[in-house]
């Protein structure tokens, strides 16, 4: 599927259920257009996860997903070979006497059947596909390196098979926290954006969006209590993910107006540090939070 | 914007604009901007930024210098001149020994120190009591600092004699024995030293060391490879890790102190180490590492709030560790307000007044306890 515009791109995601500011649209599309891979970087929650699924859902591709810890290797993100069955084959072999041939059996041993595919293959066996590489910033140096060649050639290289390239590529999204500084190599082979949080009108339609059950009215004060605890000094101020789960958590228990009541039994959705919630409550916190909620009216 | 434009040429000079701001536009990135904007409308102000900010930028700091540009470029905004240049320069902090003070007394009282003798003088005097040439050649014998220490187990593994069972060997030795069982090849985890997190502050009170904290964290850097992060903690926290990962030890220290707007001004250490948590700290690179704070604990705000973004630090980091040069001086007591609120949360208080205690407190960050 091709989008004419960013804007095309744009409306197909809100209709997908993701609501993209105009900057995130634009470079989504450029992403998709110019075939590179898109590198978001931004404060936990702010959607950067979910772009990816969205992107799947408009593009009607399956989303491959990869998350990046320390240690991550070829075994686990690119390819493996299958063991245990290429043990059994040997054996099978040498006991049908075939064993002399070794050039044979080695070929027949690295042949495709033997290989598992693991995320990144599949993304480029598969097309056309989303290429979710969460959290990048978790893995170490080496496994940079190992993405680099995927990301700019889109072709994964297997020394016993030969190189695999995609026949088209897949749409990447790369994500990290900034926990540490990826390298720049990596970084040049992707479009980047920095995603913000969503200004007010955009998280009440979110939030509308995710949770149909929520009343304006609702949507309206947990946007506004949202961002009133993001000019709070915390030690992790809520992210959109959070104003969903908060939104959830006051419908489940059937409110449709915050009370002091309804925010101090739903704070732990909101904020998960208990100095946090120490910091909002004490001091009159609690009133300026309702006060701020209450101005949407 | 005229209609007849030249893209290209237009973009490319917004790249040297760029370039001259500090964003790092190189050539590729150049061509991903033109192409980006022949999908766009050129002639539209918002589709030449967007093309321009996914195409040129790496970062947040970047974004702010692309914006700066941009305006300037487009709007005709002329906010680049206002810009203040940091001031470059690592200051020569002119010795602070007072003629006739017990440091001078003591050399004169000796017989003149041969080369060997000199050298171990030198290594435990005070950095603060040097005269210039003696501290360059203080410096100098920083760069023999040995970091070799302490490490992690790690998700790498390499191959050994016994353990998990390596299967792409062992089955590539079977396929040379011709399908004949062999002995299985195994597996260790590999180690990986522990990062090392340095916090240099170089407010006023600590002009005398703060060359020498950066040359230290060059070491470290050095050493035990990129796995080393620096801050400086001054009016604001600023984050020379990369200035400070050039090969040659006064490159790399001037490059740092010209990428400290702040050197010598005053600290709110508390502000600081919690800037330096929020941004950096608990989204990982504290996580796990070896925090070395190098400070006098000269507060000047307030010491609650260290005290609280320590304890915060303690239960991220492997291990907190406070160089207070001070804590050199004979009859030290920590008792500067943030040095006494940080020291619950700190494992270890060492010096690092003189390059003998710099290399015990290298000894330290590698965990080599000394």
């Amino acid at each position: 599927m091709t989008f004419a515009s960013p804007a095309a791109l744009a409306s197909a995601l809100t209709a997908g259920g993701y609501l993209p500011d105009e900057g995130l649209a634009t470079a989504a599309y450029l992403a998709l257009r110019m075939n590179r891979p898109l590198f978001v970087e931004g404060d936990a929650g702010v959607g950067k996860t979910s772009l990816a699924q969205a992107l799947a859902t408009v593009l009607d591709a399956p989303l491959i997903r990869l998350q990046c810890y320390e240690g991550i290797d070829v075994a686990q993100a690119v390819y493996d070979w299958d063991f245990p069955r290429q043990l059994l084959h040997l054996r099978a072999a040498e006991a049908a006497g075939r064993a002399g041939d070794a050039d044979v059996l080695e070929d027949e041993l690295y042949s495709r059947r033997f290989l598992l595919a693991r995320p990144l293959l599949q993304a480029i066996e598969t097309s056309p596909s989303v290429l979710l590489v969460d959290e990048v910033d978790r893995a170490d140096d080496e496994f940079e390196a190992l993405l680099l060649e995927l990301l700019s050639e889109f072709s994964v290289t297997i020394p016993e098979l030969g190189t695999i390239r995609a026949a088209t590529p897949p749409m990447v999204v790369v994500t990290s926290n900034r926990t540490r500084d990826v390298h720049d190599a990596l970084k040049r082979r992707c479009l980047y954006h920095w995603v913000e949080h969503p200004d007010f009108a955009r998280e009440v339609a979110i939030v509308r969006q995710r949770h149909p059950g929520a009343t304006e009215q609702l949507a309206a004060q947990v946007a506004r209590a949202a961002a009133h605890l993001r000019t709070v000094d915390l030690q992790k101020p809520p992210g959109v993910a959070e104003t969903l789960d908060w939104t959830q958590a006051l419908l489940t228990l059937g409110v449709d107006a915050l009370d002091p009541d309804a925010v101090m039994h739903t704070l732990g959705a909101v904020l998960k540090y208990r100095e946090d919630q120490q910091a909002v409550v004490r001091d009159g916190g609690l009133v300026a939070l309702l006060e701020a909620a209450a101005n949407a009216g | 914007m005229p209609v007849d434009l030249d893209v290209p040429a237009a973009v490319a000079g917004l790249a040297r604009t760029l370039r001259s701001a500090g964003v790092d536009a190189t050539s590729d990135r150049l061509a991903a901007a033109v192409e980006a904007l022949t999908l766009l409308d050129p002639t539209s102000r918002d589709d030449v930024y967007w093309a321009g900010r996914v195409a040129f930028c790496a970062s947040p700091d970047d974004i702010a210098r692309y914006d700066r540009v941009f305006a300037a470029v487009f709007d005709g905004v002329r906010t680049l001149g206002s810009e203040p240049t940091a001031e470059p320069a690592l200051r020569v902090v002119p010795p602070l020994a007072v003629p006739g003070d017990a440091s001078t007394a003591e050399t004169a009282g000796d017989a003149p120190p041969a080369a060997a003798s000199r050298l171990e003088i030198l290594r435990t005097r005070d950095l603060a009591a040097l005269a210039e040439a003696d501290r360059q050649e203080a410096l100098a014998l920083l760069t023999t600092l040995s970091l070799v220490g302490e490490a992690r187990r790690h998700r790498r593994t390499r191959p050994v004699g016994h353990g998990p069972v390596d299967r792409h060997r062992t089955l590539r030795r079977t396929l040379r024995a011709g399908g004949e069982p062999v002995a299985p090849s195994s597996l260790r985890r590999r180690e990986r030293p522990l990062r090392v997190v340095l916090l240099v502050d170089v407010s006023g009170s600590m002009a005398p060391y703060a060359d020498a904290f950066l040359r230290f964290a060059h070491v470290t850097r050095r050493a035990r490879g990129p796995r080393t992060e620096v801050f400086t903690l001054g009016t604001r926290l600023t984050r020379v890790t990369r200035e400070l990962s050039h090969r040659d030890p006064a490159l790399a220290t001037a490059a740092a102190a010209a990428a400290v707007p702040d050197w010598s001004g005053g600290t709110r250490l508390g502000e600081l180490v919690k800037a330096f948590l929020d941004t950096w700290g608990r989204r990982g690179m504290a996580r796990g590492a070896v925090v070395v704070v190098m400070s006098d604990g000269w507060e000047r705000g307030d010491a609650t709030l260290l005290g609280d973004q320590m304890r915060l630090l303690r239960r991220l980091a492997h291990r907190v560790v406070w160089a207070n040069p001070r804590a050199g001086r004979p009859g030290f007591a920590p008792l500067a307000a943030g040095m006494a609120a940080a020291l619950p949360s700190v494992d270890a208080l060492v010096a690092g007044h003189s390059v003998d205690a710099l290399q015990r407190l290298a000894r330290t960050v590698v965990g080599a306890h000394a």
